[in-house]
C-alpha cells in the first residue's frame, strides 16, 4: 500500500533533497524529499535507517535475562521496556496479579519514567522551536538558547526531568538500566529516607508541572492559526485505558481505538489479544514497520499513539489538576479530536502533570516500603506485555521453552505505530511550506518539528543532544551537486 | 626465639611455613595478590596467569612457586598491574561477556578484578564465539559464553564431588567446555544442583535457574566490597 506523495509517480528528473539526520529526536533517522522542477515536493519519506535485531538477539536466552536486556533498546525510556517485558514474563510464570507491593513499585518507576521522558522532550529537544520560531537562528535553537533566553523555564524542565530520575533511581537501583522489576515481581522496596526525599519534593514537582501546562497552553493560544493546522492529518487513535470506566492508565489496561471523529471503534481488548487487532506492513525504504488495524486494512488502519491519542481516547484523568486540564484542552477544540502534531506537546504536558499528582498520592502509600514483593502461578509459556510508554503504546510478547529459553518474540515499540502518522505529517508540512519555496535551513527544520512533535525514539538509543551534524545536498536530474548546506557536528 | 621464614612482598616482610605457596602465604598474611583459577580446596592450577609476580626479576604465577626465605617479590607494580589488565582484556575478547545484562553482575570475580585492576575497556578485537548454552536441566543453567577455562567446575566435579561432569576439550584457541555425556547436555549427566561444582564458578557460566537478578544490582558482594577485601575472608561471592 502506498500513499499519497510515498512515491512519486515518475521519480526520474526530480531533485533530491536529504535531512540526515534528523535532530533533536531520540534515535537516528532522515527524510528524503524529491521535488520537482517548479519546486513542488512530489515524494517524502522518514526513513528509519538503524537496524537494531533485539527480538532475534533474545531468541535462546532465559526468560529471567529479558527485562534486564531488552531495556538496553533505549536510554531514554529503558524503564519502559524494562516494566512491558516483565510484564509479559509475569503472564509466562502464570502471575495475573502481582502483590500490591510490586505493583505500586512498579507504577512508581513508570510514573518517573513518564515524568522525566516528558520533561525531556518538551524542554531540552522541542521548546526550542515553540518559544523561538521554527526557522529562527540556529545556534540558539537549543537547551543553551533556552537557558539563556528563559532561564526559570530552563532550570525548571531540568528540575522535572531530575526528579523524575530520581524517582527511577530510587526503584530500580539506577536512573539508567535499572533492575527493579523482575518476572513475578520486584527484587526491592523503596527506601524509608528515599520515600522521605523524594516526598519533600512532590508538591513542587506538581506545581512545576502545572505551569508546564499553561506554557504550551499560552503557545497553542497565542497562534492558533499555527498550532492547530501544522501538519495536521487526521487519523485513528489507540491507547489503554482503565477496564471498566475508561479513564487514562499507563501501567495496565484494555486497548481502545477512537476513528479520526471521536467514535470508539474498538473497546476492551485485552492485552494478550493483541495480534487479534494489530497487523503490521513492512516497506522496502525503511527498517521500522507499518502497523496497522487488521480490520481497516492498511490504508485506512494507521492510528496514532502516545500522549495526543491517550488525553483524547480516555473518558477522564483520575488526578484532579490533570483532568481540569483535559477539560481545557478539550475545550479549546469545541470537544472536537484534535490531531495537530503540535498538541501532542499540549497533551505530554497534562500527562506529566498526571505523572507528577500520581508519584505524590503515591508516596504516601506503606507498601511502597514494606510487604510481600514476589508472587507465583502456574507456568505456561506464552506472555504479552502492554504498557503505555512516553511515547505510547508498547508490546512486548514472547515465547518461552520448557527450558526457561526464550523462543520466539515480539516488540512494537510506540514510534512504530507512528509510523505512518509521522510519514503523513512529514507530507503536509512539505505541501504547506516547502513545495515551491527556495528550501532553507529554517524551512527542512520545519519537517523536523512536526517529527520531534511525536517524540520519536528512532533507534532507542541516546545521542547528544543540541546541535548534530546536517549535511543537506541538492542534486540536478543529472545527478550533480547544485547547492550544499552544511553545519557542522 | 627463632626468626620465622619470610619474604619481601612489595617491601613488606611475609612470613610463611614450609611448603605455603607465595599466594598462600601472602593471603595468610592479609595480602591479596589478583587470581581467577586458584582456590584454597584445591592444588595449584597455574592456567589464568592473573597471579603472576616478578621473583627476583622472574615472572612466576604465585599460586605455584613455594616461597623462599628472603625472596623478594613484586606483586601490585604498574607493570605487573598492566600485565594482569591485558591478560583480563584477553578473557574477555575470548568469551561473550556482557555485563550490563549478565545475572552474575557483582558477584563475578572476572568483573571485580577488571573493576579492581582498572581495566576500561576490552582493547582487543572481540572474538564474538557461538555458544549455544544448556538449559536441559531443570535446575541449572550453562551459558558456556563466559567460560574462562579455569577449570573448578572441572575439577571440583571430579575431586569432590566424584561425578566428572565437566571437562575442557581441544586445545589453543579452540579449546572449550563441555559437558561429559554423550549427548552434551547437563540434563543427561547426574549432575545435581547441590553439587561442589555448581557453586563454584567464579564467572557467570554455571547458574542456579531462575534466581536472575533477585538480588538487586548495587547491593551484590563486589558491588560493595572490592574483591582484595572480599578474598580475603572467602573464595566465592
Amino acid at each position: 500500500m502506498s500513499f499519497e506523495l510515498e512515491t512519486a509517480s515518475d521519480r526520474a528528473g526530480l531533485r533530491r533533497v536529504a535531512i540526515d539526520p534528523v535532530s533533536r529526536v531520540e534515535g537516528h533517522g532522515k527524510v528524503t524529499l524529491l521535488i520537482d522542477d517548479a519546486g513542488e515536493v512530489q515524494e517524502a519519506r522518514l526513513h528509519i535507517v538503524e537496524f537494531r535485531g533485539f527480538e532475534v538477539f533474545i531468541q535462546g536466552r532465559p526468560y529471567w535475562e529479558v527485562p534486564v536486556m531488552v531495556q538496553r533498546l533505549c536510554g531514554i525510556c529503558p524503564v519502559s521496556h524494562h516494566l512491558a517485558a516483565s510484564k509479559a514474563l509475569d503472564r509466562v510464570l502464570g502471575v495475573h496479579r502481582l502483590t500490591p507491593s510490586a505493583e505500586k513499585l512498579r507504577r512508581l518507576m513508570h510514573y518517573g519514567q513518564i515524568l522525566q521522558s516528558h520533561a525531556l522532550h518538551f524542554f531540552y529537544l522541542a521548546s526550542p522551536d515553540l518559544l523561538f520560531g521554527f526557522g529562527s537562528e540556529l545556534g540558539r535553537r537549543n537547551i543553551v538558547g533556552v537557558a539563556a533566553a528563559e532561564p526559570e523555564v530552563a532550570r525548571r524542565g531540568i528540575g522535572l526531568r531530575r526528579f523524575g530520575q530520581q524517582v527511577i533511581e530510587a526503584t530500580a537501583g539506577k536512573r539508567i538500566h535499572g533492575t527493579g522489576a523482575v518476572p513475578g515481581g520486584v527484587n526491592r522496596h523503596l527506601a524509608e529516607a528515599d520515600r522521605r526525599r523524594l516526598a519533600a519534593e512532590s508538591a513542587t514537582i506538581v506545581a512545576w508541572a502545572r505551569d508546564a501546562v499553561q506554557l504550551v497552553r499560552r503557545l497553542h493560544e497565542a497562534d492558533p492559526a499555527l498550532y492547530d493546522a501544522f501538519g495536521c492529518e487526521p487519523s485513528a487513535l489507540m491507547s489503554l485505558v482503565r477496564p471498566g470506566d475508561g479513564a487514562l492508565e499507563l501501567y495496565d489496561g484494555v486497548l481502545r481505538l477512537r476513528d479520526a471523529d471521536g467514535r470508539i471503534e474498538l473497546d476492551g481488548v485485552g492485552d494478550q489479544d493483541y495480534r487479534r487487532i494489530i497487523s503490521e506492513e513492512v516497506k522496502p525504504w525503511s527498517y521500522m514497520k507499518f502497523p496497522y488495524m487488521t480490520h481497516l486494512g492498511p490504508e485506512r488502519g494507521w492510528y496514532k499513539v502516545g500522549p495526543l491519542a491517550r488525553v483524547q481516547n480516555c473518558e477522564r484523568i483520575p488526578t484532579p489538576l490533570a483532568e481540569a486540564e483535559r477539560r481545557v484542552f478539550r475545550d479549546y477544540a469545541g470537544g472536537a479530536i484534535q490531531h495537530a502534531p503540535l498538541a501532542y506537546h499540549w497533551t505530554r504536558m497534562i500527562e506529566m502533570l498526571h505523572a507528577a499528582e500520581l508519584i505524590d498520592e503515591l508516596l504516601g502509600d506503606p507498601d511502597l516500603t514494606a510487604g510481600e514483593r514476589m508472587a507465583d502461578g502456574e507456568r505456561g509459556h506464552d506472555g504479552v506485555g502492554i504498557i503505555e510508554a512516553p511515547r505510547g503504546t508498547l508490546i512486548h510478547h514472547y515465547t518461552v521453552d520448557d527450558d526457561d529459553l526464550v523462543e520466539w518474540c515480539n516488540l512494537i515499540v510506540s514510534t512504530t505505530h507512528n509510523n505512518q502518522a509521522m510519514n503523513a505529517a512529514v507530507r503536509r508540512v512539505a505541501r504547506q511550506h516547502l513545495s515551491g519555496h527556495p528550501i532553507d535551513e529554517g524551512l527542512l527544520n520545519h519537517v523536523e518539528v512536526a517529527i520531534r512533535a511525536f517524540d520519536p525514539c528512532l533507534s532507542c538509543a541516546t545521542h547528544a543532544l543540541g546541535r548534530m551534524p546536517l549535511m543537506i545536498e541538492c542534486l540536478g536530474a543529472d545527478g550533480r551537486v547544485l547547492r550544499t548546506l552544511e553545519r557542522g557536528a | 626465639m627463632t626468626e620465622t621464614a619470610h619474604f619481601l612482598l612489595d617491601g613488606v616482610a611475609v612470613p610463611f611455613a614450609e611448603g605455603q605457596t607465595i599466594l598462600e602465604a601472602a593471603r595468610a598474611a592479609g595480602r591479596y595478590i589478583p587470581h581467577l583459577c586458584w582456590h584454597p580446596d584445591f592444588p595449584p592450577h597455574g592456567s589464568c596467569k592473573l597471579c603472576i609476580v616478578a621473583v627476583g626479576g622472574r615472572h612466576l604465577s604465585a599460586c605455584a612457586t613455594p616461597a623462599t626465605d628472603g625472596a623478594t617479590v613484586a606483586s601490585d607494580t604498574p607493570e605487573i598491574n598492566a600485565e594482569r589488565r591485558a591478560l583480563l582484556q584477553m578473557l574477555f575478547v575470548e568469551g561473550n561477556h556482557f555485563c550490563p545484562s549478565c545475572e552474575k553482575s557483582g558477584l563475578c570475580q572476572l568483573q571485580a578484578l577488571a573493576s579492581e585492576l582498572g581495566m576500561t575497556t576490552p582493547r582487543f578485537n572481540h572474538f564474538y564465539p557461538d555458544r549455544p548454552v544448556d538449559a536441559s536441566h531443570p535446575e541449572v543453567l550453562l551459558d558456556f559464553n563466559r567460560c574462562i577455562y579455569c577449570e573448578l567446575c572441572v575439577r571440583a566435579s571430579r575431586d569432590q564431588d566424584g561425578k566428572s561432569v565437566f571437562a575442557l576439550t581441544n586445545r589453543g584457541i579452540h579449546k572449550h567446555l563441555v559437558v561429559n555425556a554423550e549427548s552434551g547436555r547437563l540434563a543427561d549427566t547426574d549432575f545435581a544442583a547441590d553439587d561442589v561444582a555448581a557453586g563454584i564458578c567464579p564467572v557467570g557460566v554455571i547458574l542456579k535457574k531462575r534466581v536472575g537478578f533477585a538480588v538487586p544490582i548495587g547491593s551484590r558482594t563486589y558491588d560493595e566490597r572490592p574483591i582484595s577485601a572480599v578474598s580475603m575472608d572467602r573464595e566465592e561471592p
